[in-house]
């Protein structure tokens, strides 16, 4: 179970709208492995974030895949060439995938350094939320939900 | 892997449909897709060949309710039936929450159940889990064909472990539903149970 409390998402949502302005890109997502979305920024109003993610996950999972057989540990970046769309796609501390879509406001150089920084900086909020996850047993929403919630949850109307 | 994010109040669970080529894995989403309301499910996506059949995955996110505030969200994924497709099976098994067994009730692909049941088990095992352990429901489909063999058979040899069962013909939407309530609540149970 993988649990995004509000202060780490805080933290990690300016990250994602820092890199979304200072690289000058459209938007930004950052995506767990699994394909759900953790944060994103930019101009997403028309775009189907949830299927982005789902269809980025798994692009990046048959990517480690041909990297394994290949004997790669893991290809980390990605860079797809559209006519009015570019993205690029890098993964963080093996954990998340960072998304950035962007045109010809700005370059494939500078997405690239500012992905470095924010990626360093997302590493570190993940580090810092092990960390204190191992010191210290959070409550989860669990321990308030009861059989009879999930009952009612499924329960034919 | 479940996913709770307290910020957007969300629970999000991924349920993988297995099964041999051509047991009606996306047709079940379908179906879902169909008779859901657009408000409570998001756009089907399916990864298909130019003939129709499953080459990496279908997705469909659904919303289930809120429990406690939190919003119930299950993304539904299909795996490619066809044998020499197991890269992108075992893909898509990571990070799952339940998995539901569509079996192809005619009584010539009982092979082609036991074989992608044994295939189950071992990209699971691969993965780190344990078939017995995780949410897990069967759905015998295509009972409405000729050659359907009685649920109580292909109970009797996909079952052994009694997991709960379903009857269906995912074409006109019977047990369908069912299929997905059952493991939609033994995921939220099981989590419960992981506190």
């Amino acid at each position: 179970m993988e649990v995004l409390y509000e202060e780490e998402y805080r933290a990690i949502q300016e990250i994602v709208e820092r890199l979304c302005r200072d690289s000058n890109s459209k938007a930004v997502l950052l995506i767990d492995k699994n394909g759900q979305e953790i944060a994103s920024s930019g101009e997403i109003e028309n775009i189907d974030t949830t299927s982005l993610s789902s269809l980025t996950a798994g692009n990046v999972a048959a990517t480690g895949g041909i990297a394994r057989l290949l004997a790669e540990k893991e290809f980390t970046g990605q860079f797809h060439e559209g006519e009015h769309t570019n993205v690029h796609i890098s993964i963080v501390a093996q954990r998340v995938i960072l998304l950035v879509l962007f045109d010809q406001r700005t370059s494939l150089g500078l997405v690239r350094l500012r992905v470095k920084k924010a990626s360093k900086d997302i590493q570190d909020v993940l580090d810092a939320m092990a960390a204190k996850e191992h010191q210290q047993s959070r409550p989860s929403i669990f321990e308030e939900i009861t059989d009879e919630d999930i009952d009612n949850l499924f329960n034919d109307d | 892997m479940s996913f709770i994010n307290y910020s957007s109040r969300e629970i999000n669970c991924k349920i993988v449909y297995y099964g041999p080529g051509l047991c009606g894995k996306t047709t079940n989403l379908q179906y879902i897709y169909q008779k859901t309301s657009p408000e409570a499910r998001g756009k089907m996506v399916s990864l298909a060949t130019e003939t129709e059949r499953t080459l990496f995955f279908d997705f469909l996110p659904l919303s289930m309710g809120d429990v406690h505030g939190f919003k119930a969200r299950f993304h539904l994924y299909t795996v490619p039936g066809q044998v020499f497709y197991d890269a992108s099976r075992k893909l898509i098994l990571k990070g799952v929450d339940g998995v539901v067994f569509v079996a192809d009730s005619q009584v010539e692909r009982m092979e082609a159940n036991l074989e992608s049941l044994d295939n189950l088990r071992e990209n699971l095992e691969e993965q780190g889990y344990n078939l017995d352990q995780l949410p897990y429901v069967i759905q015998y489909n295509k009972q409405d064909l000729p050659n359907a063999a009685p649920v109580e058979e292909l109970s009797k040899m996909l079952n052994p472990t009694k997991v709960p069962e379903f009857s269906a013909v995912a074409t006109t939407g019977e047990g369908v539903f069912p299929t997905l309530k059952a493991i939609a609540k033994l995921v939220m149970m099981d989590l419960r149970k992981k506190k």
